[in-house]
This record gives structure tokens, sequence and C-alpha cells, in this order.
């Protein structure tokens, strides 16, 4: 069977700048003199997965270990310095939920502008209105401009937009922790069916009781690089050891 | 090529709700609404040809309609350009969760902008009748100029809007720059002040100029674009997106990196 990611010796550089440089002038005095100094930083270095169609991947490690970076690179929106990601499928992302909404806008236009921003179908968006409102529940304010919704609605529109589809891959970091105890069920429940239906998940959390509870395989990251691979049964319990 | 043509295709939904979007908000909250994109030159063309047929004598037929005209193209050029060049800055927040193609948002700013433009046109037909302007045959040919411009723009805007992300200084330069061809092009005068002039040639360089002549031969002197208007409308027009977009593909990975 083949891989739905295959993230080959993946490196991602940027470049802190020592001195921020915005302008033009400041930039060729820079350059003339020579100072224009770029302090590099390899966000991942030499990283490798393979996904499985079906898989539960976790990603686990400590704040700044570049499993975000990781993701985004999956996902498309960082092209890698250095290898190549394969992807053989849909990605829905649930990256950072209500990327795209327009505080301005009431919640139906956001509906339809954050589909559009996930690349859906005008055809398909008419079709699975109704759905998405039913699942983020909330008929009586579709008609209000979002800006005047609180963050945990906002959040429920945008995990019931992210999940309407049946996707080939869900990119799932942290998502979980918004919204009320009810929702949160909600959530989990709509994830779980998700992946009945064949979904591969890749998923990011900081508690490693859910990575263990919820994933077959995970990998491990520090400083950009991975430590260990494998079944997430052994990984996690040898990170806890670690930590 | 194939395959970014099917990106296009499945993102033309983005697209048009962009675009829907720029329209709700920009007339969010007012009476009139979209009416605002025929009142608003309308209004302009009323001041400015008070001011100048009070201050400076030029000698044009029907001025109304040749001012009116100028303007409505000059100002798609400033609007689109100006917008176009902050769209991928103020888009970061997205650009930086989601993967879209980038070019759609200074896209979106030319075709938000052109659509703008074809209402004002309204304003135009408006003034023509109210001054009696003949209507000619060739009014057809004037979405000739209009079509060449918009690329014109287009390619203008995706040049700005990759140029602005490495150097802000980009934004507040181009303020100049529209200003002094405002100036450049025969917007409010005649042509033929040029005369006799170093302008005579350098005015002829101003891609902005053949726009403008050419829109307005249609228009108001009854006559079809001649080979050569047709010819350097669209060499300009290609120039500018192949430079813009050239310079946006080599640019956009690292987009992210600075916005």
């Amino acid at each position: 069977m083949e891989p739905i990611i295959s993230v080959n010796n993946v490196s991602m550089r940027f470049n802190l700048a020592t001195e921020k440089v915005d302008s033009l002038k400041e930039y060729f005095i820079k350059l003339t003199k020579g100072s224009l100094k770029f302090e590099e930083f390899w966000a991942l270095n030499d990283v490798s997965i393979e996904v499985m169609p079906g898989d539960f991947y976790g990603l686990v490690g400590l704040n700044g270990s570049g499993k975000s970076t990781l993701l985004k690179t999956i996902a498309g929106v960082l092209k890698p310095t250095k290898g190549s990601v394969t992807v053989r499928g849909t990605i829905a992302p649930l990256i950072e939920l209500g990327a795209g909404f327009d505080m301005d806008l009431t919640a139906r236009e956001n509906i339809y502008l954050n589909g559009a921003v996930l690349g859906f179908s005008k055809k398909f968006m008419d079709e699975h209105f109704q759905e998405i409102v039913d699942f983020s529940e909330l008929h009586n304010f579709l008609d209000v401009p979002l800006k005047n919704y609180s963050s945990g609605m906002v959040a429920r529109i945008a995990f019931a937009i992210a999940t309407v589809t049946d996707p080939d891959i869900l990119i799932a970091d942290e998502v979980l922790a918004v919204g009320d105890y009810t929702f949160q069920q909600k959530c989990e429940k709509r994830m779980k069916q998700l992946i009945d239906n064949g979904t591969t998940v890749l998923f990011v959390s900081h508690s490693i009781e859910q990575v263990k509870s919820l994933c077959n395989k995970a990998t491990w990251l520090e400083h950009g690089k991975i430590i260990m691979s494998g079944d997430a049964q052994t990984v996690c319990d040898e990170y806890s050891k670690r930590y | 090529m194939k395959t970014k043509i099917n990106t296009f295709w499945r993102y033309r939904f983005l697209l048009s709700n962009l675009i829907g979007r720029d329209l709700k908000i920009k007339y969010r909250r007012s009476k009139l609404g979209i009416r605002w994109s025929v009142l608003n030159p309308l209004l302009m063309m009323l001041v400015m040809t008070a001011v100048f047929s009070a201050f400076f004598r030029f000698d044009i037929p029907n001025y109304p309609v040749y001012l009116l005209s100028g303007n409505l193209l000059f100002t798609f050029f400033n609007d689109s350009t100006n917008a176009a060049m902050g769209s991928v800055l103020y888009s970061a927040p997205l650009i930086k969760k989601v993967y879209v193609p980038k070019y759609i948002f200074p896209l979106e700013k030319s075709c938000f902008s052109f659509i703008n433009l074809l209402f004002s046109m309204v304003a135009l037909l408006v003034v023509m009748i109210l001054t009696r302007q003949q209507f000619h045959a060739s009014i057809i040919a004037a979405i000739i100029p209009m079509f060449f411009m918009f690329l014109f723009c287009m390619g203008i805007g995706l040049f700005l809007s990759a140029a602005a992300i490495y150097f802000r200084d980009v934004m507040h330069f181009w303020t100049v720059i529209v200003m002094a061809l405002n100036y450049a092009t025969p917007i409010f005068y005649p042509e033929s002040i040029w005369n006799g002039t170093f302008m005579m040639y350098a005015g002829r360089i101003n891609p902005l100029y053949w726009y403008v002549s050419t829109f307005r031969g249609c228009i108001i002197d009854g006559v079809f674009p001649s080979g050569l208007q047709i010819a350097l409308c669209a060499i300009f027009a290609l120039i500018s997106i192949v430079v813009g977009a050239r310079l946006f593909r080599k640019t956009q990975d690292n987009f992210i990196l600075y916005i």
C-alpha cells in the first residue's frame, strides 16, 4: 500500500534577521557595509515520516520542537527549504480554526467565504450549508456579524466547516481545546466518525494521554529532529520517561 | 500548466467570494450602497469641471465627458494598483494558516476595481446623455482599451504586492509615482498643451496615455482604435503581466517568512 503522506528528508530554514531590515534604504546601507546578517534557524532538520491510509498519527514534542512547522509543510502552507512532501488526497486543515473569517461579515457570509478558502465549490457549500448550521447550532445568529460572537461560537462554525467534507486527511493541531465541554464531546464524536469512514488523521497534542489513547503511530520531535518514530505506545512511554 | 489552471478553477469560488466580501464591506451601512460608485465619480466630475472651467480655460469640446472619461480610467488605475499592493500583506493571517494560491489576492483586487469601473461607466453614460454627446458605433470598441488596461493594472498589482512584502517603502513611493502619472497623463488638460515641449515624446511612453486616448477616441471622437493603438495597448499589458507574474512566482514561496 502506498503511504498517503510521505515527508522525505524535509528541512525548513528560517532567517532570523539579527537586525530587522524593513526598508530599502536600510537594506542598501547594510548591504554595502556588508553587515546584512541573518541568523539561520532550522525549524526542521532532515525529517522523514510516512503515514499510511487509515493511520491516526500523533506528533509529540515540546513547544518549538517543530510540530506545527511540520504540519504546515504537509498542509502546503510552507514550502520546505530542502526535501519534499507528497500528499495523496484532500486535506482538511484544522491548524488554526477560523483562518479567513472576516469579523465584519455575518456568520452566513463567513461560512461561504471560509468554505471557499478551503477550496470548496459553491454547489458543495449550498448543499452542505444546513449541515454546517445544524452542527454549530447557531440557527438564530446567522445574520449577525461575527465580531459580536464569542470565541467559542466562532470555533464551532470553523470546526463545522472544516469537517463538513469527508477529507482523506485531517490535520488537527490542538483543536479539541476549544469550546465548552459538550461541544468538545461533539467534536470528538465527529472525528471518530471521520476515522471510521477511513480518514487519516495527523494529530498534535501536548496531552500524552490523549495521543496514547487515540493514535496508533507517533513521532517524537525535538529541536526539529526526529528523536523517535513508531508505535504510539512505545513512543509515548519513552517520551513520558524523559519528561 | 494544466494543474495550475485546475487549481485556479478550483479556487474561482474563493475569488468571487472575496469580491463579494469587498463589495459588502465597502458599502456596508451606507443608504445608497453600490449607487455610490456612480454617484461618486459624478460628484467628483462636477467639482473638477467647476474648478477647471473657472481657473483654466482649455479649448476642449464637451469638457465634462472628456474629464470624466479620463478620470474614471485613472481612478481605476489608482484604486486597483493600490489595493493590490497591500492585498497579500493584509491577507497574512490567512496565508499563514491555510494553503491558498497567493496570486488570488492581488487578482481579486484588480477584478474588484474593474467591476467598480464598470459600474462607474453608468455615470459616464449619464453625463454623455445630459451633455448631448453624440453616440457613435465605436463606443462598443471602448472595451478594447479597458480590457488591456485591466491586464496592465493586474500586472502592476502583482508586481507591487510582491515587492511590498520585502520593502514596505514601495507603498509610500507608489503614491508619489501615481501622482506624477496623474499629471503626466492628459486627464484634465488637452493633449495639445504638450506641443512644443519634451512631453510630446516623453508623454507617449506613458502607457496610461495610450489607454486613455484610445478610450476617448472610441467614446468622444467616434473613431475605432487604430492598429497601432491596439498593438501598444496590448504590448504594455503583456509586458506588465509577464514581469509582474514572474516576480510574483519567483518570490511567493518566501512571502510567508516576511509577512
